[in-house]
């Protein structure tokens, strides 16, 4: 268990235009869960590597414990990864995969057997100890590749998107074990994944990426809620939050052709900001209500619980706007009024993409 | 409505005219392939057939005008062979074939390694150098190369082949060996790093037992290519180091060919490479297509 700290650390790679990753600063509590989510190229992944040993550190530092990490070999952080491909040992059985790290540490023989036994039983792994990778299924390697890491019981684990090769239903099932495993461990866990649903529903908090630099450090709901700029807005929420450019115009905000009235203490803040990007979210939309925006329905898609619908503005065909609605929702080609819920409105200036007021 | 009434009901189905077309084309197309290409298999083994035919015959059976394929097998031919001091060469042929074997794997393991998991600026050029060396024509230096045996007193020497034979050999196997550490996923050396192994224990240890084939496959050519290299041989040696392929060209002596004695003693040096060949067979197989196949 460990504090891990990335002070403006930077990874440039030979050649390229711009860095991998920019002047990161990231403070990670002992015991924490934290996701690295973003784009591909966004470089979470790279920072991960950083942390790892596995990529340098041009500029800047990381810390494990308050130790310097630069140019110290991936050997000696006492750190274990967990690949997005697994990277088992094809050779070797799945007892020898999860003690290979013991066996470089020296642990004597009958105190490896031992840990190894311990974490199988603990991913249900214990009938496959002696079979090799390649007789297991998918799930059962991704199992092993946690196995290797839990087995040392190391400072940090670094997980590189472990379960993007696990098909839908795999993986929500084994998110939730790595969750709760985390927990029991609080082994401190950085973990990368470009599946914002992942990164919402895993991590204490969230460091959302974009073109090597940071655009947020919070915790999922903070995130959701408050989102710093536009493109967190954007990304984080699925269906994504529907955006539309706005303007100040007589104590509200002309958008997507109405006249919205936020929060007095939102209006103070947007003054003086010119053009802005107004955000509302589907579930605060909803089908009649105010009836502020006129839509025309596109296609509906039906959820069972409740259903999208996806249209443009009547008087701007295109834009794209997503309400959520219930079980009963209009068909496509009807015209429905759609009302927002001001209070939850989300100001960002146009400019910057910067969020505006509280 | 059932499954089963569905299939009754739809009859026997008749395939469209054009379908049925192109699948005779494609299976007519199919035969001639297979013609030509038993041909061209019995026209290459052919030689060898006749090779072994010839060893299990008498001189003057050898020599008959319309060679005999029906005849009283004999083994005087092998047992002349064996008397006439086969076994030097043997010893020779294998010790340098094994040896410079062992040398060219020791030397390119790392080589290929260097090249190919933990490749620098000149990495291209330094292939290329690797395989330049071998488009020079091995009887352009052998002159240099006898005058150099000659001064180092390494004439008659089966060291002097041992290194000649590493030499010709190292090239190829660094490519060779590259092409299959190319195909070792990098996780797994970052995996190796991560779980704290050293260097030499994540080549032992981890990339070694996923490139085995690849190993065996390179092991064996260099053994084929040293058992049967015969220029060297007959070049710069006379009767201490002289190897199998020496061994044979005495029997095409200046009263003649014996045809029968050089089949039998042709058939002797071509076994020991059939039979690693035979057992390396599944190894070799994989190593040769390793390539190709993720």
């Amino acid at each position: 268990m460990a504090e891990v700290s990335y002070e403006q650390a930077t990874c440039i790679y030979p050649g390229a235009e711009r860095p991998a990753v920019s002047a990161l600063d990231l403070a990670i509590r002992d015991g924490e869960f934290v996701v690295m989510v973003g784009p591909s190229g966004c470089g979470k992944t790279t920072a991960l590597r950083m942390l790892a040993g596995l990529e340098e550190i041009d500029e800047g530092s990381i810390r494990i414990d308050g130790k310097d990490m630069v140019g110290v070999p991936s050997r000696e952080r006492d750190i274990a990864m967990v690949f997005q491909n697994y990277a088992l040992y094809p050779s070797k059985t799945v007892g020898e995969n999860m003690g290979f790290a013991l066996k470089m540490q020296g642990v004597a023989k009958g105190e490896r057997a031992g840990r190894v036994r311990e974490a199988a039983k603990l991913l249900d792994l214990q009938d496959f100890l002696d079979r090799k990778p390649r007789n297991l299924s998918g799930g059962q390697r991704q199992r092993v590749a946690m196995g290797r890491a839990i087995v040392r019981e190391p400072k940090v684990f670094c997980m590189d998107e472990p379960l993007s090769n696990l098909d839908a239903q795999l993986r929500v099932q084994t998110r939730t074990q790595i969750a709760e495993l985390q927990r029991r461990l609080a082994v401190t866990t950085v973990y990368v994944t470009h599946d914002q649903v992942e990164a919402m529903t895993m991590g204490d908090r969230v460091a959302v990426m974009r073109l090597g630099q940071l655009q947020q450090f919070a915790s999922p709901t903070e995130l959701y809620d408050k989102p710093d700029n536009v493109f967190v807005a954007s990304f984080i929420g699925s269906p994504a939050m529907n955006r539309f450019d706005g303007t100040l115009e007589n104590g509200g905000i002309r958008a997507g052709g109405a006249l919205l009235r936020p929060s007095d203490q939102q209006l103070h803040a947007a003054q003086g900001h010119g053009k802005l990007v107004v955000g509302i979210r589907p579930e605060h939309l909803s089908v009649g209500g105010g009836g502020e925006l006129t839509l025309k329905v596109a296609l509906v898609e039906d959820l069972g619980s409740d259903s999208f619908i996806y249209g443009s503005l009547a008087d701007d065909p295109d834009s794209n706007i997503i309400v959520r609605s219930g079980r009963d929702h209009p068909r496509p080609g009807e015209v429905i009024k759609v009302g927002v819920d001001t209070a939850q409105l989300h100001l960002f200036d146009a400019g910057t993409g910067r969020r505006i007021g509280g | 409505m059932s499954a089963d009434s569905m299939t009754a009901q739809a009859g026997p189905v008749t395939p469209a005219p054009e379908y049925t077309g192109a699948r005779k084309k494609r299976r007519h197309n199919s035969l001639t392939l297979g013609i030509v290409g038993w041909v061209v298999g019995i026209l290459f083994f052919f030689p060898v057939l006749w090779m072994v035919i010839t060893s299990f015959k008498t001189e003057a059976q050898a020599y008959t005008n319309t060679p005999r394929v029906i005849f009283s097998p004999t083994l005087s031919e092998y047992k002349t062979v064996f008397s006439s001091g086969l076994w030097p060469y043997v010893a020779n042929s294998a010790f340098a074939t094994i040896v410079s074997t062992i040398l060219v794997l020791v030397l390119a393991a790392p080589c290929a390694f260097a090249l190919s998991l933990r490749p620098v600026k000149k990495t291209r050029d330094v292939l290329f150098f690797f395989i330049s060396t071998k488009m020079l024509p091995v009887v352009a230096a052998i002159i240099p190369i006898y005058i150099a045996a000659r001064d180092l007193h390494l004439l008659d020497n089966i060291f002097t082949l041992v290194i000649l034979y590493t030499a010709m050999n190292l090239p190829i196997a660094v490519w060779m060996m590259r092409s299959f550490f190319l195909e070792v996923p990098g996780e797994l050396l970052e995996a190796a790093e991560m779980d704290g192994a050293p260097l030499r224990r994540t080549v032992v240890e981890v990339i070694l037992p996923v490139v085995a084939p690849g190993v065996a496959a390179t092991a064996l050519i260099c053994c084929i290519f040293s058992w049967n290299e015969f220029f060297f041989a007959v070049n710069l040696t006379a009767t201490r180091a002289a190897t199998v392929p020496v061994f044979l060209v005495g029997f095409i002596s200046s009263e003649g060919l014996y045809f029968a004695q050089l089949a039998a003693a042709a058939t002797v040096a071509t076994l020991p490479v059939i039979l690693i060949g035979w057992v390396a067979q599944r190894q070799l197989v994989r190593g040769l297509s390793f390539g190709a196949i993720k």
